[in-house]
């Protein structure tokens, strides 16, 4: 029964794993191809590896910079994100009976309205009102509005798991509410709350319409509008830079999902996941 | 007995106790949290709904009422109705797709076995690594001169290297390509879904079902399908808004092109919007979306709590 169920993950796990990561195998091996081999038909395999892609993605475009900025970005708004989420999230946990599961769904359904529709008004009170056009600060504004209801759902569902005893234990000991919840409860969801710091950066990482939108100088892009608007140059393209600068943000978030995965699960269904 | 200890104390005291009760300290909790997401995504969502009846353009935010008169121009528009028909198919083709695979790579991945970690690290990367990066390689990969998938088709003897397919330059293999890339993004995050939803059965069903000797093919039908049908219909209702209001795929790959042949609605707006500055117009395209939207929160509400996701 074990061996009819291994062979049921592997037959079908390994053709899927080879079909999803075979595009990044390719963009690592175009990556180590000099430029001049890319395209010869008689060198697809068998070509002479270099690292000169990723010198020059470092030394003469403008990659660091977006990463900088993709950073600097992102670490603003996990923090703004989490400043008015974790307590959102709570309170929609905890305290608020079937006020707040109606509104704890209104939030939730806020996460599905897409930039798409957003970005057009956004842009022009960016522009008009807030006087933010090309700079990066427009983005640290403005990504909150989806990150935020993520962090709430997720949270929520963290929050969740932790029973109600550890709380009413501390207000019978003397704690005040808040006081239970910065010294019991935020402690214990540490986890928890690192998971949502990771997917909520990742979140950041990924927008693009926004800061197509918003940015228009080079040096002021973030790392998903940088790459495609200039790595390629009008008929030009660098195709071994461009999967170096593809890969190197991506290995490493792949890898820290799969080790929050689990974590990710537990929040995503409130704790009905043991 | 909070409350009854802070009638008696000074004015000082009577505040701090004013937080404990539980209604104050939940407005005071939540209130951030609603009063950001008003000022960010309700009042745009608003302002997209009025400019949508304006003649607004770029440089502005308010224009002349022109009441239906950009919805008309839209629905006139050949290009904004390929673009409604193209939204759907690629939504739908895509989803049917990946609740497929999901379904399948969620099953084989719950049960511990030698490997899962790297095999299931391989399976994250596509919805892992950011999106406009990895189209950006998809269009490496169906590049009209170096296409590996030709090389591989080549080397199968299912293409001739004569007449090498251009998988974004020709109308039908460009729609193809933007619908594979889109359900090779979407299936690691349906998997994971759906390895919730199966994670989330308790271990009474199963042992229950063994007792009463129901295994493989009759208990997934009988048993284990059923138990997981709203986690999955959430899974599908997550990849249907975010494949339909996606601009990322199409912008990228193909900019709408061959001939208009793959522009979405997505990508209609943004270059009605900000390319021709036409803002009235693109808002009112935009709001094409709102149907979508719609019908996913309400399969959402529905599902979602079944499913305790929410």
């Amino acid at each position: 029964m074990t061996l009819r169920r291994n062979l049921f993950s592997y037959g079908v796990a390994i053709p899927f794993a080879i079909v999803l990561a075979f595009p990044f195998v390719w963009m690592f091996v175009t990556s180590l191809k000099p430029e001049a081999q890319v395209y010869d038909p008689t060198k697809v395999w068998n070509f002479d590896p270099t690292l000169a892609s990723y010198g020059f993605l470092f030394h003469h475009t403008d990659y660091v910079r977006w990463l900088e900025n993709s950073a600097f970005v992102g670490v603003l708004v996990v923090l703004i994100t989490l400043v008015i989420a974790l307590p959102a999230g709570y309170a929609l946990a905890r305290l608020s009976g079937r006020v707040g599961r109606s509104m704890g769904v209104g939030i939730f359904l806020t996460y599905l309205v897409p930039p798409t529709l957003l970005f057009l008004p956004l842009s022009r009170v960016v522009a008009q009102y807030l006087h933010l056009s090309d700079r990066l600060w427009a983005l640290v504004v403005v990504y909150p509005s989806f990150t935020v209801p993520f962090a709430i759902w997720l949270l929520m569902g963290f929050f969740k798991t932790i029973p109600q005893e550890l709380e009413d234990a501390a207000l019978v000991d003397g704690c005040t509410r808040l006081g239970s919840l910065v010294r019991i409860v935020f402690p214990i969801s540490i986890p928890g709350i690192l998971t949502v710091v990771i997917f909520t950066f990742s979140l950041v990482i990924n927008e693009f319409v926004y800061a197509i939108t918003f940015i228009s100088s080079s040096a002021n892009r973030t790392l998903p509008v940088g790459v495609p608007t200039d790595l390629i140059r009008g008929d030009l393209f660098n195709w071994p830079g461009i999967m170096g600068a593809i890969l190197i943000p991506s290995i490493p978030l792949a890898l820290i999902y799969n080790a929050f995965l689990n974590r990710f699960i537990a929040g995503f269904t409130g704790g009905a996941f043991r | 007995m909070a409350t009854a200890v802070a009638a008696r104390g000074s004015r000082r005291h009577r505040l701090r106790y004013v937080a404990e009760r539980r209604s104050v300290l939940a407005t005071l909790l939540i209130s951030p949290a609603v009063l950001f997401i008003t000022a960010l995504v309700g009042i745009p969502l608003a302002l997209a709904v009025y400019l949508a009846f304006t003649n607004a353009r770029a440089g502005s935010l308010t224009g002349k009422w022109v009441g239906l008169a950009n919805f008309r121009t839209a629905w006139n528009d050949p290009i904004f109705r390929g673009s409604l028909w193209h939204t759907a198919e690629m939504t739908f083709i895509s989803q049917a797709v990946v609740v497929v695979c999901a379904g399948l790579i969620a099953h084989a991945l719950v049960h511990r076995f030698h490997g899962r970690w790297f095999l299931r690290f391989l399976i994250l990367l596509p919805w892992a690594a950011p999106i406009s990066l990895t189209v950006i390689g998809f269009l490496w990969f169906y590049d009209p001169q170096a296409s590996i998938w030709n090389w591989f088709l080549i080397k199968l003897h299912l293409v001739s290297p004569l007449n090498k397919p251009n998988w974004l330059g020709t109308p039908h293999a460009a729609m193809a390509s933007i619908i594979t890339v889109q359900a090779w993004r979407t299936i690691p995050f349906a998997t994971v879904i759906f390895l919730a939803g199966i994670s989330s059965i308790p271990q009474e069903v199963n042992d229950a079902s063994a007792i009463d000797g129901a295994t493989g093919l009759k208990k997934f039908w009988y048993v284990s399908l059923p138990l997981q049908l709203p986690i999955a219909l959430v899974a599908v209702l997550f990849g249907i808004i975010f494949t339909a209001t996606d601009m990322v795929v199409p912008y990228i790959l193909t900019n709408g092109g061959p001939f208009n042949s793959t522009q979405m609605i997505t990508t209609w707006a943004f270059t009605t919007g900000i390319n021709s500055g036409n803002i009235g117009e693109g808002a009112a395209i935009s709001l094409f979306l709102l149907p979508v939207l719609a019908f996913v929160a309400v399969g959402m509400l529905v599902f979602a709590r079944k499913a305790e996701v929410t």
